[in-house]
């Protein structure tokens, strides 16, 4: 594997406390920023539905730049960069779950039946829920403990963020009414992104 | 026809809008209090952007007022029921893929289309075809006011007040042949023009020119209207100037925009969502709560006004869009089948 820098990066941990306040900040400022200004209808004529995208976008983006931090750490290579990892990855749930709550509540109005028949009567909504199913999953064992006690499952279990993504971007095309939409860019994102672990890939699908 | 005039049997009113001062005075507050460059980062393309940037940007938007549209001279609408959809989001949430598939795209780039001169050229089967110019639009037949809810396949609807003309009255003047049993839309493509005639991937992979069409019946009844203004000055190039198609009881994308040219047929002619997707949208588009789109139940809808997040806007989608008074015409069709 080519290398891009001679030596190792290494990341102090004063620069590390810094960023990650810094992505705290620049996460939770811009979903609570949409958060506010779509309280007071300042985020274009349909404030929910610009609601409900751009935090679905803000998920699909986190996502990718979860799966793109270990290839990256090989590469570069610097391996303290895989201490930023969870972060992304526990962003990308909690925007996903923003994303199912501002629909629930501002788009259906917390109409629990019209919840339930959207889930089961349209596909790319559905396909949605298990993604954020997923999601959940990945989070809830992404502790030190659990990690720890679940030893080599682990990983199998956490293989499944592959899955996740592909599903991510199926429920975003999907929701568009055609196909040659911007959803394509993130296709063709991801691509890029499983590109660099080919191998793996190849590997895991052996193993069914 | 009688002179007698129309009334539409659902009456909106002019009377509840939200004053444009006070919509405003609101975005300059948020805009001085903007505390969210930096995370715009984080956003990439699409709506989003468009939309944050536009809150801390140039107030070129804000300049567009009605009055720097063409005022026009109509005759007012009496109804007074329902609250307007503010004139701002009318103008800056529209479906006009030929500028590009985001809903902010059209408020942003069709400036670029030409509007004037413009053709609209009548033929087909009738005795008198014919040609309307820019100024034949605003002064060929008495404008009159319109406020027409419009519901949006999608699932969303706004209520706007039109000035326009009924599409009968030019049909009348171009004396259609018995033959005729269908109306043919096409609209403007221009790719010098389009961002999204000229690129494929912009304008959402849709063949252009756009195409429509109605059964005669439905042309000639009097709720459908050309709409050449909204909020009494000339439309603004996104909502379709210099003249739609406005069928209230229909779902928004068979009122088709920037119209050049309407043809009278004997075949039902081919209409562009239809083609596209068959299973999805069919000829006909009457809205109908119990005839669900396979990706969006048609049982409500969001009606877009004022309020942000918190404004409890769904309500119950009727048949017809509430125009009850088209119903006779679908007394011996299957709005199941021919949805």
């Amino acid at each position: 594997m080519k290398r891009l820098l001679s030596k190792p990066l290494r990341i102090s941990n004063n620069v590390r406390v810094t960023a990650k306040t810094l992505i705290h900040l620049i996460v939770l400022g811009y979903l609570g920023g949409l958060f506010y200004f779509g309280l007071n209808d300042a985020l274009g004529a349909d404030p929910v539905k610009t609601l409900i995208h751009n935090s679905g976008l803000t998920a699909v983006i986190l996502l990718l730049i979860t799966l793109v931090i270990s290839p990256l750490a090989q590469r570069l290579p610097c391996a303290d960069l895989m201490k930023f990892r969870r972060l992304f990855g526990v962003y990308a749930f909690f925007a996903a779950l923003y994303h199912l709550a501002i629909f629930t509540v501002f788009d259906l109005q917390m109409n629990i039946g019209l919840l339930i028949s959207e889930i089961i009567r349209r596909p790319y909504i559905t396909v949605g829920l298990i993604t954020f199913i997923l999601l959940l999953a990945l989070s809830l064992t992404s502790f030190d403990r659990i990690k720890r006690k679940m030893g080599k499952h682990w990983q199998s279990l956490h293989n499944y963020v592959y899955l996740t993504l592909f599903l991510a971007l199926l429920h975003f095309s999907w929701s568009e009414k055609t196909l040659l939409q911007t959803s394509l860019y993130y296709w063709l994102v991801a691509f890029v992104v499983m590109t660099t672990r080919s191998m793996k890939i190849k590997r895991l699908f052996k193993f069914k | 026809m009688s002179n007698k005039r129309f009334t539409p049997s659902v009456k909106l009113t002019e009377a509840d809008v939200t004053d444009q001062n006070v919509f405003n005075g609101r975005r300059k507050l948020l805009k001085s209090m903007g505390f969210l460059g930096a995370s715009s980062l984080l956003a990439s393309s699409g709506q989003a952007n468009a939309q944050l940037f536009d809150l801390f940007g140039s107030s070129e938007e804000e300049t567009k007022k009605p009055s720097s549209y063409l005022p026009l001279e109509y005759k007012k609408s009496k109804d007074k029921s329902q609250v307007l959809t503010p004139y701002e989001k009318v103008v800056s949430y529209n479906n006009f893929y030929e500028f590009g598939t985001d809903k902010s795209a059209p408020a942003a780039y069709a400036h670029e289309m030409t509007t004037n001169p413009w053709t609209l050229k009548i033929d087909g089967l009738c005795e008198k075809p014919t040609t309307i110019s820019y100024d034949d639009l605003h002064n060929k037949f008495p404008l009159e006011e319109r406020i027409y809810r419009l519901r949006c396949v999608e699932a969303w609807s706004m209520v706007v007040p039109w000035v326009g003309f009924e599409l009968a009255r030019l049909i009348k003047l171009v004396q259609p042949l018995s033959s005729a049993k269908y109306v043919a839309f096409e609209t403007y493509a221009n790719a010098d023009e389009m961002r999204g005639v000229k690129s494929r991937f912009a304008g959402g992979g849709i063949q252009y020119p756009y195409v429509e069409g109605l059964r005669m019946d439905e042309a000639m009844h009097p709720l459908t209207l050309m709409a050449v203004g909204l909020y009494g000055s000339a439309l603004p190039n996104q909502n379709g100037a210099p003249v739609r198609l406005v069928v209230p009881w229909k779902y928004g994308f068979k009122s088709a925009k920037s119209i050049v040219r309407i043809r009278l047929t004997d075949k039902k002619p081919p209409t562009t969502w239809n083609i596209l997707a068959p299973h999805e949208y069919g000829f006909y588009a009457n809205v109908n709560p119990t005839v669900s789109h396979p990706r969006w139940s048609q049982a409500s809808e969001r009606r877009i006004t004022t309020g942000g997040l918190l404004a409890r806007n769904r309500t119950e989608t009727q048949l017809f869009n509430g125009y009850s008074e088209v119903a006779s015409m679908y007394s011996n069709l299957n709005l199941k089948q021919n949805f």
